[in-house]
């Protein structure tokens, strides 16, 4: 009896193991397009006919990226339908030029990513790439991209791995992984010269460790000493053990987390647990407005941004920086948004609507959308835009790393009437508020 | 160290008790009827989706909402045993073990369709009670309790009342309680509905601390069969002990190894148990 009992409770354990690795499939949604708009005319004989270009990519409308997704989601969808609303881009020859989505739910999972992409390479006949959201899943989607010899502009997707693979037709919009930290630690730094002690507590993922290795590193060279540096798997949601080894390291800043989900979790249960730190900056979660519904546990947390909409990008700026400023203003992006959505836009949304505009750029520049001259206009594109700078390493160990967008830092704080409230905190040149420190 | 240690253990121990009402109902079905109920961590995240919606649809308070949780969790039981186990229960192991899976898929496809696979959180706070070295939230003290009222109450049902004696007599001999007149199909579904409330009441208390998913009942599912095997399969004290055991190991493990080790020495343990004393620590009782 006891053996048969033990056979079948070790079958158990591993069925379960593999039915939790195993997450069901979603059906995948309808393809949501965007037709161009009509014309009326019939082209001239010498007017080339105006094509549109489909721009494939998956987005997470479930599992745990969903909410940074979603963001990514709408801006880029906003892209588009400013673009075909003005008629599309116009080409040297009169090629007129509009754009239409492919898109499904990859459901925050790998596997899906790689699926999806190779329909949207084959089946779809997708002309251009948009990444999907998280470093790990654009990871996985480069590699179909490049298999397939299309242009993929990656957003929301900053870990450097992706650009040292060979690949020649991948393209990041984002301040890379390496940079997303390490001003936090300058921050800190320019707050108090006496705070040594730094606990890094990071998500497992892809990311989040390129973040975090790149934080320990430039940290210890900083002459802080890293007191902790532990991973939680993704998907964690009890921090207790973390947090009693980050109360017994005692240190004065915590510094960490990984994506949305994971971090208001670790946010709320700092507070929860009452830990008495003087700095706290966590990746992805603050910069997104649905971090304030944490309430009194969002009150001082301090993360990085790959914009906002307080941040200086403008034609004046350009001008000094020496480069072509293009598209619309920050404070145009905003107030489409807004009017779009009713909501405000995070760096996620901004994120999505500035891949399109790089690759409007590339496809005016080359003067034809077909995929060797647009990599070329990419390779050679040096611009501001309301998302700030883009220049891409064009070197065969780094090709189509990001090289010249900035982070800012905000922080929650509370205004006038009490309500939270978010600031810019760093850069210095480009702060709306001081930093709150310390918060205990 | 010591203050680490301590902190460590009584956040283990609270999770515990929890952990233990989620394994007193994987091991009460065990006991009366030996199916092994695959559903158990998709009936933990509906119980999580439950008082999510009776908080935010209804604006109940949680803990108040966490009776209505497990008296659906007690009819979805009876229902389940019903339609999907009922005609099976005296098949061989593996057609109960494929009955209950099936409904476990079904339940999470449906799930995963309706709530998709996105986290869901109930900000409902209750603030923590500063004790000494300790900061400990009020949300997992309350949980500890609600989880030992409820296995004072499942002791109280099963040891001093008519339907809780005739459970007991059917896990003994199905056989001649049926001779004695004791109509051992309704108490099998009484069983079943109880055990899947206990289910259903972890996952509610879990979601007063844990935000969640449709998929996270699987990690709960799995902690649920080690604790079973620690406690005794089949006995529903032990299996509450196991949960304090596990939450106690968890907080211990944390200490001196990287967090992510805990899966493995659970693990480890569980093989440990199977082979040594397949029985549990404290054996099966009914």
């Amino acid at each position: 009896m006891s053996r048969k009992l033990s056979s079948l409770l070790s079958l158990l354990a591993i069925a379960s193991l593999l039915a939790a690795c195993a997450a069901p499939a979603t059906p995948t949604t309808a393809p949501a397009t965007q037709p161009p708009a009509a014309t009326a005319e019939e082209p001239q004989a010498t007017v080339p006919a105006p094509k549109t270009l489909v721009i494939g990519f998956t987005a997470s409308q479930t599992g745990s990226q969903n909410v940074a997704s979603t963001g990514q989601l709408k801006g880029l969808q906003l892209w588009m339908q400013q673009v075909n609303d003005a008629g599309g881009i116009k080409l040297a020859d009169g090629t007129l030029l509009t754009f239409e989505a492919k898109f499904y739910d990859d459901e925050s999972n790998k596997d899906r990513v790689q699926e999806l992409y190779t329909k949207l390479s084959t089946e779809d006949n997708a002309d251009y790439l948009i990444s999907p959201y998280s470093s790990g899943l654009a990871d996985a989607a480069a590699v179909i991209a490049e298999q397939y010899g299309k242009i993929m502009i990656t957003t929301g997707a900053a870990s450097e791995g992706t650009y040292q693979k060979g690949y020649t037709l991948v393209y990041q919009a984002y301040t890379a992984a390496g940079h997303y930290l390490t001003g936090a630690a300058d921050l800190l730094a320019s707050l108090d010269p006496s705070a040594k002690k730094i606990a890094i507590v990071h998500e497992n993922d892809k990311f989040s460790t390129d973040v975090c290795n790149a934080l320990k590193a430039y940290a210890e060279s900083q002459g802080y000493e890293v007191v902790l540096f532990e991973g939680y798997d993704t998907g964690a949601t009890d921090f207790a053990p973390f947090i009693n080894k980050i109360v017994a390291a005692a240190p004065d800043a915590i510094m960490g987390g990984g994506h949305f989900a994971d971090g208001s979790t670790f946010a709320k249960q700092l507070f929860d647990k009452g830990v008495q730190a003087k700095f706290i900056s966590l990746l992805v979660a603050p910069p997104e407005p649905k971090f304030a519904e944490l309430g009194d546990a969002a009150f001082g947390i301090v993360g990085p941004s790959q914009w906002e909409p307080l941040v200086g990008y403008s034609p004046e700026a350009a001008q000094a920086a020496g480069v072509e400023f293009y598209g619309l203003t920050v404070a145009e992006f905003v107030s489409a948004y807004k009017a779009a959505y009713d909501a405000d836009p995070s760096y996620h949304g901004a994120g999505g609507y500035a891949a399109g505009l790089i690759l409007q750029r590339a496809i005016e520049a080359a003067g034809s959308y077909e995929t060797d001259k647009v990599s070329a206009a990419l390779d050679a594109i040096d611009m501001m835009s309301f998302f700030g700078r883009t220049k891409f390493d064009t070197s065969a160990e780094n090709h189509g790393l990001q090289i010249a967008h900035d982070m800012v830092y905000v922080q929650w704080q509370t205004d006038a009437a009490g309500a939270l409230v978010k600031q810019v905190v760093w850069p210095e040149a480009g702060k709306s508020a001081d930093t709150l420190y310390p918060l205990h | 160290m010591a203050t680490q240690l301590l902190a460590s253990l009584v956040d283990g121990l609270l999770i515990g008790f929890v952990y233990g009402v989620a394994a007193m109902g994987l091991t009460l079905i065990w006991g009366v009827m030996r199916v092994i109920n695959l559903a158990h961590g998709a009936i933990m995240a509906l119980g999580m989706f439950g008082l999510y919606f009776l908080f935010t649809g209804l604006g109940l308070n949680p803990y108040l909402a966490l009776p209505l949780v497990a008296v659906a969790g007690l009819l979805s039981g009876i229902l389940m045993y019903t339609l999907a186990v009922q005609r099976v229960i005296n098949a061989p192991y593996l057609s109960t073990l494929l009955a209950t899976f099936s409904v476990n898929m079904m339940l999470i496809g449906v799930g995963t369709a309706v709530y998709s696979t996105s986290p869901y959180n109930v900000d409902f706070g209750l603030g923590s009670l500063a004790l000494g070295p300790l900061t400990l939230p009020y949300s997992r003290l309350v949980a500890a309790g609600v989880a030992v009222g409820v296995a004072g109450a499942l002791y109280f049902f099963l040891y001093r009342t008519a339907p809780g004696k005739a459970i007991r007599a059917v896990a003994n001999n199905r056989s001649a309680a049926e001779l004695m007149g004791i109509p051992s199909n309704r108490v099998l579904a009484l069983s079943f509905g109880l055990g899947v409330m206990l289910a259903a009441v972890a996952g509610g208390l879990i979601a007063t601390f844990f935000p969640f998913t449709i998929l996270s009942g699987n990690a709960y599912q799995l902690n649920s069969f080690v604790i079973s095997v620690l406690g005794g399969l089949g006995n529903p004290l032990g299996a509450l002990i196991g949960g304090l055991i596990l939450g106690l190991l968890e907080g211990l493990v944390s200490v001196f190894l990287p967090v992510n080790w805990t899966p493995v020495i659970e693990f480890g343990l569980f093989v440990l148990i199977l082979l040594v004393r397949p029985s549990g620590l404290f054996g099966a009782r009914r």
